[in-house]
């Protein structure tokens, strides 16, 4: 048995630390937080250049077909240092929808753009509040073409493509829904962007208007591919939870070490104390959630459906208690802009909704370990 | 990341199966323990299988061959414990002699010692039981007060230790002792062990919540230890002491008792107002933190041995193992209680469902977050062990013991 990621693995880890704390300092960080790009574009680059997005991608799409493991750890750091870019749309959800349900065209012709970065997809699900289901989802296509309205979609104001939801009979079984590839430069695309509580990632709200789409995938089987492709991203954005929860608590860990009260450091308050150990305990639950998730993942093991569930429900409530227990540590501070204590905040709870809410995940969960009997 | 046996860890899975299926009993359902299958006849029966167990190499797995263990690997130890989860097996009996007492005899007792006492305690043949706590010593067991005063080349022991776990069927024991009430808390200690049959104990059951009695007062009047059965130097018994408490966080980590799949029956089997309890969403929700968490704890232990299988210390991280757990029996316990809503009172057997584990759960559960190390102490650990924040400020540091204040009584 070896439950633990490879000498090479922590290699790429510790390059893709060093990437980032150059490249990705909390002062860019702030540069999208404060500015109107919508992300980093020479981040965005330079990840492309280290070749990154192709990470998972099989070499005969243009990838550099490492495996799911090496994205897992590149996942992680760039949680850590909160990177503003558009990695998770396009790599853990635009092309990992085309590995699962693209044909071998639909894979040549979009898979080496989205692995060197020059192209960048996203995923369009959600139709504002609510949880979208067969039974909510209103976009409707027909006949090659796809009208509705998609919000928010995660970097859907940015993408070049877009995985769409879409649904292609009435009803409100399963077989209602379909995946469809949406080239979101052509006609029929009206996108605006929208604003969320993390500004550092970008998101838009995208109208269709019988734009061209093209199948993704069989007819009716929207729902079962999208179960299984949040799924993958579960596994992927957990990584990146674990890895804002881990600077987060790092964080008040350092404060906490150096701000004194009553005549000694706040880190000698028992209070504190165990506020940070609740922090690190379930951190690293969650980091072992996720590391069963990502075993899962790189095999295609027949546990992913719960592994990904748990490590998803597990990383969420970790990185949300490091946040907001993380302003808490720095007192008045940490309810300021320019501390970059809300930076995590902000993006703890994006992430806790981006793929769905742990309140959903759960109900899948033990919709999963109760199926069988 | 790889969870397949490598060859030599298959060979040692089939050898302990095949073991086990001749020489170990099935389990007839998860409930059953050794003491309620075997009632009085438990201990010898414990015994034999102890000494069979050890004959075939399966006791003391990571111990040295010279000692009567087997020299094998951490991993080993972790697959033999899968496999006789299978089968109902003794528990309780050995666990505080084999996996705290003996490591700190490797490390602090002479050869000969190490040739005497260690492998009669992996056969079953000597039971041990750890004399820490005072009643005024839990947590800071170093303000403990039985007294040790060196006469000739024995040692004379006065005093009162409490909480003893099995030392009423003890046959050796440890104890730590005040050598020196001069010097600072902390470095006048020391450190001995025991036979239990010495004249001058006496041992006192106590009740526990559950109405079991487990553990015990163990009084001292006037008891002799030679100097030889000292371990570590005079005035050096925290050191020792610590290496007891250290292995002792390593044994822990695993609680008996119904876990997450037992609730989930309880849900499944249990109508509520509006059909079974298992399709209530307020139910569903919770089962669904629990059994995060719990598969939590489960991949953290199997970090922590891809460290050991490595050679590696593992990290602290084994520390939160038991910080979860406890408090977790605990609240899933008094959960599944709630289920079977008033009838969940019931506490016997014959009646209540999976006979009454759950209710047994729930008066035995708060002694776990209290045993090696309550929740407090453990998070002050992982505080400042793992997080590397400072100490509590003290008061009792650079004061001879003698002149620090005292709980009042
Ligand atoms: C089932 C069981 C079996 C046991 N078996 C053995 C045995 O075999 N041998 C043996 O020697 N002992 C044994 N013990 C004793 C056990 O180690 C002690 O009970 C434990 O260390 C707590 O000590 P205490 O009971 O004196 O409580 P105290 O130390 O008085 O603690 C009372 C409360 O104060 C809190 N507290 C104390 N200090 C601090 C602090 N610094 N910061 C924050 N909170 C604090 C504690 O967390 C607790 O909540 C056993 C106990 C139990 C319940």
């Amino acid at each position: 048995m070896n439950f633990d990621f490879s000498d090479d693995q922590k290699v790429l880890r510790d390059q893709a630390r060093k990437f980032l704390g150059q490249h990705a300092a909390p002062a860019r960080v702030r540069k999208v937080l404060e500015g109107d790009a919508p992300y980093d574009v020479e981040l965005w680059r330079g990840m492309a250049e280290q070749g990154w997005p192709g990470t998972a991608i099989p070499e005969s799409y243009g990838g550099a077909g490492f495996g799911y493991l090496e994205l897992c750890v590149i996942a992680e750091e760039l949680g850590r240092s909160l990177a503003p870019t558009p990695f998770a749309s396009s790599i853990y959800l635009a092309a990992e929808a085309l590995l699962l349900a693209g044909s071998d065209a639909q894979k040549k012709a979009w898979l080496p753009k989205l692995a060197m970065g020059e192209t960048i997809g996203c995923f369009a699900f959600a139709e504002g509040p609510g949880t979208p289901t067969a039974k909510s989802i209103a976009t409707r296509a027909r006949d090659g073409r796809i009208s509705g309205t998609k919000m928010p979609v995660p970097d859907g104001d940015v993408a070049d493509l877009a995985v769409v939801v879409a649904r292609t009979s009435e009803g409100a079984g399963d077989d209602a829904l379909s995946l469809f590839l949406v080239d979101l430069r052509a006609n029929g695309v009206t996108r605006t962007s929208v604003k969320t509580v993390d500004p550092t990632r970008s998101h838009g709200r995208v109208v269709f208007d019988g734009a061209p789409a093209e199948p993704l995938g069989a007819t009716g089987a929207g729902a079962a591919l999208v179960r299984k492709l949040l799924d993958r991203a579960a596994v992927l954005v957990a990584f990146e939870q674990v890895g804002g929860a881990q600077a987060a608590l790092d964080m008040a860990r350092e404060y906490a070490m150096g701000r004194f009260a009553f005549g000694r450091p706040i880190a000698s308050f028992q209070a504190i104390k165990h506020k940070l150990v609740d922090m690190y305990v379930a951190l690293e639950l969650a980091r072992s959630n996720a590391y069963y998730g990502a075993w899962a993942l790189s095999t295609n093991a027949a546990e992913l459906p719960v592994a990904a569930a748990a490590a998803r429900v597990s990383a969420t409530e970790a990185f949300w208690l490091a946040a907001k227990e993380n302003i808490q540590t720095h007192g008045g501070m940490g309810f300021t802009w320019e501390f970059d204590c809300h930076l995590y905040y902000r993006r703890a709870k994006l992430l806790a909704l981006q793929l769905g809410s742990a309140r959903r995940w759960k109900h899948e969960l033990m919709a999963r370990l109760t199926k069988a009997a | 990341m790889d969870f397949t046996d490598t060859k030599d860890e298959a060979a040692f899975r089939s050898a302990a199966r095949a073991w086990l299926a001749k020489n170990a009993e099935p389990k007839r359902g998860a409930f059953e323990t050794w003491d309620a299958r075997y009632g009085d006849e438990a201990l010898p029966r414990a015994k034999d299988y102890q000494r069979r167990k050890a004959e075939a190499g399966f006791a003391g797995i990571t111990w040295p061959k010279e000692y009567g263990g087997r020299g094998g690997t951490a991993i080993e130890q972790v697959i033999w414990s899968q496999e006789e989860l299978e089968y109902i097996a003794p528990r309780g009996y050995f666990e505080i002699g084999l996996g705290m007492i003996m490591p700190t005899l490797f490390a602090y007792a002479t050869e000969e010692q190490k040739r005497r006492y260690p492998p009669k305690a992996l056969r079953g043949d000597e039971i041990w039981c750890q004399l820490f706590s005072e009643p005024a010593a839990g947590s800071d067991l170093a303000g403990l007060r039985t007294r040790a005063v060196k006469d000739g080349s024995d040692w004379v022991i006065n005093g009162q230790k409490i909480w003893t776990s099995g030392a009423h069927r003890a046959d050796y024991g440890v104890v730590v002792t005040r050598s020196d009430p001069n010097a600072a808390k902390h470095k006048g200690l020391t450190y001995f062990f025991l036979d239990m049959k010495s004249p001058g104990i006496e041992i006192r059951r106590i009740k526990q919540i559950s109405g079991a009695s487990n553990f015990n007062e163990v009084y001292f009047t006037d008891v002799r230890i030679p100097d030889s059965q000292r371990l570590g130097a005079v005035g050096g018994g925290w050191g020792v002491a610590i290496t007891t408490l250290m292995n002792e966080r390593l044994t822990s980590g695993e609680l008996r008792g119904p876990d997450w799949d037992e609730l989930l029956g309880i849900a499944r089997s249990t109508e509520l107002e509006d059909g079974p309890a298992l399709a209530d969403a307020g139910v569903r929700e919770r089962l669904a933190d629990w059994y995060v968490k719990r598969q939590g704890l489960r991949w953290t232990r199997f970090r922590v041995m891809t460290a050991l299988s490595r050679g590696e210390t593992p990290g602290p991280e084994n520390s939160i193992g038991k910080l979860v757990a406890a408090a977790q029996a605990q609240d899933m316990a008094a959960f599944a209680m709630d289920l079977m809503d008033m009838g969940g009172m019931v506490s016997d057997p014959e009646l209540a469902p999976m006979r009454a584990a759950f209710q047994d759960a729930v008066l035995s559960s708060p002694g776990s977050r209290i045993a090696a190390g309550t929740d407090e102490i453990l998070k002050n650990i992982i505080a400042e062990r793992v997080l590397g924040l400072p100490a509590d400020v003290r008061v009792d540091k650079d004061v001879a013991f003698k002149d620090l204040p005292a709980s009042k009584r």
